[in-house]
């Protein structure tokens, strides 16, 4: 039995609307029913992934009216979004407590799991502008959720940089729509294929290229990150370096460029740099900072780049007209290591949330010594650093292996040094991390406090132990030929797309 | 060169976000940038002389029910318009949450200036 694709938008949205009704006295049932919803969105995901399916909104017929997409790379990212937002929503059902409000918490929460699905799902231009817009807003006004001087302040800035990506992005439609008479991305792809990039549709793909690049906080783009993320609670920052930049960057990018516009060899190279600034820039700054958080956010700075190169380098192999095997190889390791960082970032930005509602402080050198008093905690941050920086057999690892097998085997040596470069900074800046937080001497105001028990632990517990197995999807061929390879066949088969979707 | 112009509009509004140092400047900048994009979306569907996209039945031939083709030259494409009402109501969506932000920063801080909000650095 297939679900309509409709659900997976519906699901969230319905229930987001229920949660500001409940109030303060059903409070429990708000919680207990938006974890039901990312549940059940958990559980379709898993269903649907390695299918493919075309839903007409309403039965028009495809160039009239509104369609939604399934695909590989679609089921990926969908599975991904529900993994993430299943645990930081059972991890937020304790550590919300501290907050006012918490209803208003799990609307925004559920309209942004509802944007990112309909983005992921969407197969027209517009549409996916819509529900980007949605998961956007969302987004703005949970990162200044707690109402204080530097949430504000992130909030505002945020904001300000993504509203201009969103013009930046609504202009591009209007270009494509001028340009081509169509919105829907199958017919938009094939007007392009047929008449080829003029003038305007080649501005429109500069205008996607840094709208997509703001979503995503690529290197010259990537300001308003480390101020956002950190200043947001603890779960939205999981959703937020886990998958929310994904979602609305990589995917939105990497779907314009192989599905619609087609790859060139140019914007192959532009992609590519971008990763490598990303990475140098995004590493060596995170470094620096004594904010555990804020080393976070940096250091998701770094790990995006390493996804964009992957997609980016097997961009440019298919553009060369290259080995297919090799162009797939390289964007294997992109989206593996996408699927990977959500995991892992997710749970660092969990731990840290553990750890700042026991001590109270962001600021490493406020710490030290907490590994007796929050084991739990210091066991996953263990390991999601472990497969953070690489270190066999953590998921890490395995993406970073392939990603250096694809770069040497396309002739690019150096792009390989990088990448075991880059590896080791963030080696360093995870020890630093261990170090500073876990091992050393206990200050005396942190003796009395203990680990929160609960659902947070649960939460962490989940993502740890996703991070230990999911090296078994390249390890186990059925596993990869499932979910894996259908979500690298979309990006490779670049604007056939268009072909399939319309047969469907 | 109609379409120029809203080009240039929207690079006013860009210089007006990225330039200005008051936070509600910054705020109108965003929407001139927005409104720049709504209005080259009407003008993609607009034509000089258009009638609107509704066949009535003097304008259908008799014989077997087809359109006229004067009329799908003559008729303004109404799908543009469509899309500007959706991208109307998200920019006011994001307005308001823009302002709502601006006014409660103001109550933490006392100051619209942006130079004198900087706790966040690194």
């Amino acid at each position: 039995m297939s679900i309509p694709l409709p659900v997976f938008i519906a699901i969230p949205l319905t229930t987001a609307f229920f949660m500001p009704i409940c109030g303060k006295k059903l409070k429990p049932l708000a919680t207990l029913l938006a974890n039901l919803a990312t549940l059940s969105l958990l559980v379709m995901a898993v269903s649907v992934i390695g299918q493919s399916d075309v839903y007409k909104i309403g039965k028009w017929p495809i160039p009239l009216g509104i369609n939604l997409v399934l695909d590989g790379l679609s089921g990926l990212v969908l599975l991904v979004i529900s993994v993430v937002s299943f645990a930081a929503m059972l991890f937020s059902v304790r550590y919300m407590e501290q907050y006012t409000a918490k209803p208003k918490f799990l609307c925004l929460f559920l309209l942004m799991v509802a944007g990112m699905n309909g983005v992921v799902l969407s197969g027209d231009i517009f549409n996916l502008y819509v529900f980007l817009e949605i998961a956007s807003i969302a987004s703005y006004a949970l990162v200044g959720f707690g109402c204080g001087h530097e949430e504000l302040e992130a909030s505002f800035k945020y904001m300000v940089l993504g509203s201009i990506a969103s013009s930046f992005i609504l202009f591009g439609v209007a270009l494509v729509y001028g340009n081509t008479g169509n919105l829907n991305m199958a017919y938009v792809a094939r007007a392009i294929q047929s008449t080829g990039l003029n003038k305007g549709l080649t501005f429109a793909l500069g205008l996607f290229i840094v709208g997509f690049g703001l979503k995503a906080a690529l290197v010259p783009f990537h300001a308003w990150l480390p101020d956002a993320h950190p200043s947001a609670p603890a779960p939205i920052s999981a959703m937020l370096s886990g998958v929310l930049i994904k979602t609305l960057g990589v995917y939105a990018l990497s779907r314009m460029i192989f599905n619609v516009f087609g790859v060139s060899t140019q914007i192959a190279w532009v992609l590519v740099v971008l990763a490598l600034l990303s990475m140098i820039a995004g590493a060596f700054l995170a470094i620096g900072q004594w904010d555990i958080k804020r080393l976070m956010a940096y250091s998701s700075i770094s790990q995006i780049g390493y996804v964009v190169l992957g997609i980016g380098l097997g961009a440019v192999i298919l553009a060369k007209d290259g080995n297919l095997a090799w162009a797939s190889l390289a964007i294997l390791g992109g989206l593996f290591h996408l699927a990977n960082h959500s995991v892992y970032k997710a749970l660092l930005f969990l731990t840290s949330g553990s750890v700042q509602m026991s001590t109270g402080t962001r600021e490493m050198r406020q710490m030290g010594g907490l590994a007796e008093k929050l084991p739990v905690t210091r066991a996953a941050c263990t390991l999601a650093s472990a497969s953070i920086v690489g270190i066999p057999p953590f998921s890490g690892f395995w993406s970073k292996l392939i990603l250096v097998i694809a770069a040497v085997q396309a002739g690019f040596i150096w792009l390989a040094a990088v990448i075991i470069l880059v590896s080791l900074l963030t080696l360093i800046m995870y020890l630093k991390v261990q170090r500073y937080v876990f091992l050393g001497q206990l200050p005396e105001n942190l003796a009395g406090i203990k680990e929160h028990k609960g659902s947070m632990l649960v939460a962490m517990v989940f993502l740890a132990c996703l991070c230990v197995l999911m090296g078994l999807l390249v390890i186990v061929p059925d596993l990869k030929a499932g979910i894996l390879d259908p979500a690298v066949k979309a990006l490779t088969d670049g604007v056939s797309y268009s072909v399939k979707v319309l047969s469907m | 060169m109609p379409y120029a112009l809203c080009f240039l509009l929207f690079m006013i509004g860009l210089y007006c976000a990225v330039v200005k140092k008051n936070m509600v400047k910054i705020v109108i900048g965003i929407m001139i940038m927005e409104y720049a994009v709504n209005l080259m979306l009407v003008m993609l569907g607009y034509h000089f002389g258009g009638v609107m996209p509704i066949v009535e039945r003097d304008q259908m031939i008799s014989a077997d029910g087809q359109i006229a083709a004067s009329f799908i030259s003559a008729s303004v494409d109404p799908l543009p318009q469509a899309l500007v009402l959706t991208a109307i109501v998200i920019s006011l969506g994001s307005l308001a949450l823009l302002i709502s932000i601006c006014i409660r920063t103001y109550e933490r801080y006392g100051t619209f200036d942006i130079t004198d909000i900087r706790r966040l650095k690194g």
